[in-house]
C-alpha cells in the first residue's frame, strides 16, 4: 500500500464532490463537514462516474405524501440511472435487499476484481493529515488482486 | 388415499345482462316514472365490448348453456359473477346510482338466492365516490358479495387518491377489489388518444391494466391499505414480465420520489395482486412457461372460464402449459388468498385444508 496525497483540505469546499487520480486510477472524493470518503469513481450498476452525481438525502416514509429526510446529504446519486450509494459504505441503496447480505461493503479494500457486486461501489479509506486529504491505494505495480491489495 | 378432484374457483363469470324492465322492481316510485316516461326500457344499456353477434361474444362451448349448466360443465364449485351493466356509463349521477343498486339487488335476489355457488360483485362506479362507498355500506353485511367492482377505464386511473374511500371501504369489509375490463366509452381506451376500430380498442384494454398496476403500486394504495387485494379480471397476463421488470428497474432511479415504496414493487405487489387465467394471451404451452418463470411462479393466477365469452377453444379453460403441482392453488387456492370472504367461508376453507393434506 502506498499513501497518496489527493486534496487539499482548505481548497475542498463542504458538500463537494472531486474525481481525481491516484496510481493511475480514479476515485470519487466527497467531502461532508470534516469527514472525506472516497469511491472508485465507477458506478458497479452501468460503469458511470459517480463523481458527476449529486449529493442527497436518505428520504424515508410513513405512507403515500409522507417524507421524511434522513442522512442529509449522505447518499450519492449515479448520474445516469439514479442509483444511490452511500457514500460511508458504498451501499447501494437501490436494491437494499440484495446489498444486506454482502460482504465487501465497508472492507478497505481495492481492485478490480472486487468490483463484483453489482450493488456496491468500492469505497477506499481516507484519512486528513493536517491540511491534506489522504487515501491508502496500492501501486498499479503492486498488483490488482486481493492478496495483493491485503498484502 | 383416494384422490380428490380439487376444489374449482371460477374468478370471472358473466352473468347475463338484466334489461331496463327486469330492473324495474328494483327502482322506487320516482326511478320507475323516470325511466318509463323516458322510454329507457327500449334501449340495451350495453357496454359493447361483446357486442352481440362478435365471435367473441359467444363461445361455442357454451351454446345452449343457461348460467347453471355452465357450472355444471366444469365442474365449478363457485364462481364469482358480474354483471356488467351499462348503466354504469350514464351521466346522470342519481340516475346511475339507482341503476346500479338495481343491478346489484337484482343479481342478490335473482342470481345468488337461487345457485348457491355464485358470489357477487358490488358494482360500483369511480365516477361518484360517495355513491359507491354509500352502495358498499349497503351491501357489505351481504357476505355472498365477495368484491368491488370497478371497470378499468375510468375518467383518471385507479391509483388516485380520489378513490381511495372505496379501497378503504372494500379493506373495513374484506371485499377484494376488482378491476374488470372495460371503460365509459366516452374515454379514449388507449393513452394516445382514440382508436377508430373495435379490433384496436380490444387490444388496447391489456395496456389499460399495465397503467392500472403501475399506478396502484406508484401511488402507494398497497402501503395504505395494507389488507387490500386487487384482482385484475380478463386483463390477460403475458404482459407481466415487462410491467413487473419496469417497475422495479425504474424504482432503484427514483426511490426518494416515492419512499414509501419501501421495496422492490415487485415483492409489493407478491399476495396482493392476482390475475384471471382467460384470456389467456401466451401464445403457446412453451410461451406460457416463460412467462411464469419470467413472473416467478403461478402465485397471481386465477382459474377463470370467462363465461360466456370466447377466449379459449375446446373445452378446457386451464390452458396447456400450467405447471401440473401449481394446479390445486390456480384452481382455487390462489384465489382463497386472493378473496378473505371466500376463505372465511367454512365449507370452502375445509375444503381447501383437505386438499392440502391430501396433495
Amino acid at each position: 500500500m502506498t499513501r497518496h496525497v489527493v486534496a487539499e483540505v482548505s481548497g475542498f469546499p463542504d458538500k463537494g464532490i472531486r474525481r481525481v487520480e491516484v496510481a493511475g486510477r480514479e476515485i470519487c472524493l466527497v467531502r461532508l463537514g470534516d469527514e472525506f470518503f472516497a469511491l472508485m469513481d465507477v458506478c458497479p450498476h452501468g460503469g458511470a462516474k459517480l463523481s458527476g452525481g449529486r449529493l442527497g438525502a436518505v428520504v424515508e416514509s410513513d405512507g403515500p405524501g409522507h417524507y421524511r429526510m434522513c442522512r442529509k446529504d449522505e447518499m450519492l446519486k449515479c448520474p445516469w440511472h439514479g442509483w444511490e450509494y452511500d457514500v460511508r459504505t458504498g451501499q447501494s441503496w437501490s436494491d437494499p435487499k440484495s446489498t444486506r447480505t454482502r460482504a465487501y461493503a465497508t472492507e478497505a479494500v481495492a481492485g478490480e476484481e472486487l468490483v463484483k457486486g453489482p450493488y456496491v461501489a468500492d469505497t477506499i479509506p481516507v484519512e486528513v493529515e493536517g491540511n491534506y486529504v489522504v487515501v491508502d491505494f496500492p501501486d498499479r505495480s503492486a498488483g490488482r488482486t486481493r492478496e495483493a491489495a491485503e498484502a | 388415499m383416494p384422490t380428490r378432484t380439487p376444489l374449482r374457483i371460477d374468478a370471472d363469470f358473466h352473468l347475463p345482462q338484466a334489461s331496463i324492465d327486469d330492473l324495474l322492481p328494483y327502482l322506487d316510485e320516482f326511478w320507475r316514472g323516470q325511466v318509463v316516461d323516458r322510454e329507457l326500457p327500449s334501449m340495451p344499456f350495453r357496454l359493447t365490448s361483446y357486442p352481440p353477434n362478435s365471435p367473441l361474444t359467444k363461445n361455442p362451448d357454451f351454446e345452449g348453456l343457461d348460467v347453471s349448466a355452465a357450472l355444471d360443465k366444469f365442474g365449478t364449485d363457485v364462481a364469482i359473477a358480474s354483471m356488467l351493466h351499462g348503466a354504469v356509463a350514464l351521466h346522470n349521477p342519481d340516475m346511475r346510482a339507482v341503476l346500479m343498486s338495481a343491478v346489484n339487488d337484482y343479481v342478490a335476489k335473482e342470481w345468488l338466492d337461487r345457485e348457491p355457488r355464485l358470489r357477487g360483485s358490488i358494482y360500483v362506479s369511480g365516477e361518484d365516490i360517495a355513491a359507491s362507498v354509500a352502495e358498499i355500506e349497503r351491501l357489505a353485511g351481504d357476505k355472498r358479495f365477495v368484491q368491488v367492482l370497478l371497470l378499468a377505464m375510468q375518467e383518471i386511473h385507479h391509483g388516485n387518491r380520489q378513490y381511495w374511500p372505496i379501497y378503504e371501504a372494500c379493506e373495513k369489509h374484506g371485499l377484494t377489489l376488482a378491476v374488470h375490463a372495460g371503460g365509459l366509452y366516452r374515454l379514449p381506451p388507449s393513452v394516445s388518444g382514440w382508436p377508430s376500430y373495435q379490433f384496436e380498442d380490444y387490444v388496447m384494454q391489456s395496456m389499460v391494466f399495465e397503467n392500472i398496476l403501475t399506478a396502484l403500486v406508484g401511488e402507494g394504495v398497497f402501503h395504505k391499505f395494507p389488507d387490500l387485494n386487487v384482482v385484475l379480471l380478463e386483463s390477460g397476463f403475458a404482459w407481466l414480465p415487462t410491467i413487473i421488470w419496469r417497475n422495479d428497474k425504474t424504482w432503484r432511479g427514483v426511490r426518494p420520489e416515492v419512499p414509501w415504496l419501501d421495496r422492490k414493487p415487485s415483492e409489493i405487489m407478491a399476495g396482493r395482486v392476482f390475475l384471471s387465467l382467460q384470456p389467456s394471451d401466451p401464445p403457446g404451452p412453451e410461451e406460457l412457461k416463460q412467462i411464469i418463470k419470467h413472473i416467478g411462479g403461478t402465485d397471481m393466477l386465477l382459474y377463470s372460464t370467462d363465461y360466456p365469452h370466447r377466449q379459449f377453444s375446446g373445452s378446457d379453460p386451464l390452458p396447456a402449459g400450467l405447471p401440473e403441482e401449481a394446479l390445486p392453488d390456480i384452481l382455487s387456492g390462489n384465489a382463497l388468498k386472493a378473496y378473505p370472504r371466500l376463505a372465511a367461508e367454512p365449507a370452502l376453507r375445509e375444503a381447501a385444508a383437505i386438499l392440502e393434506e391430501t396433495t
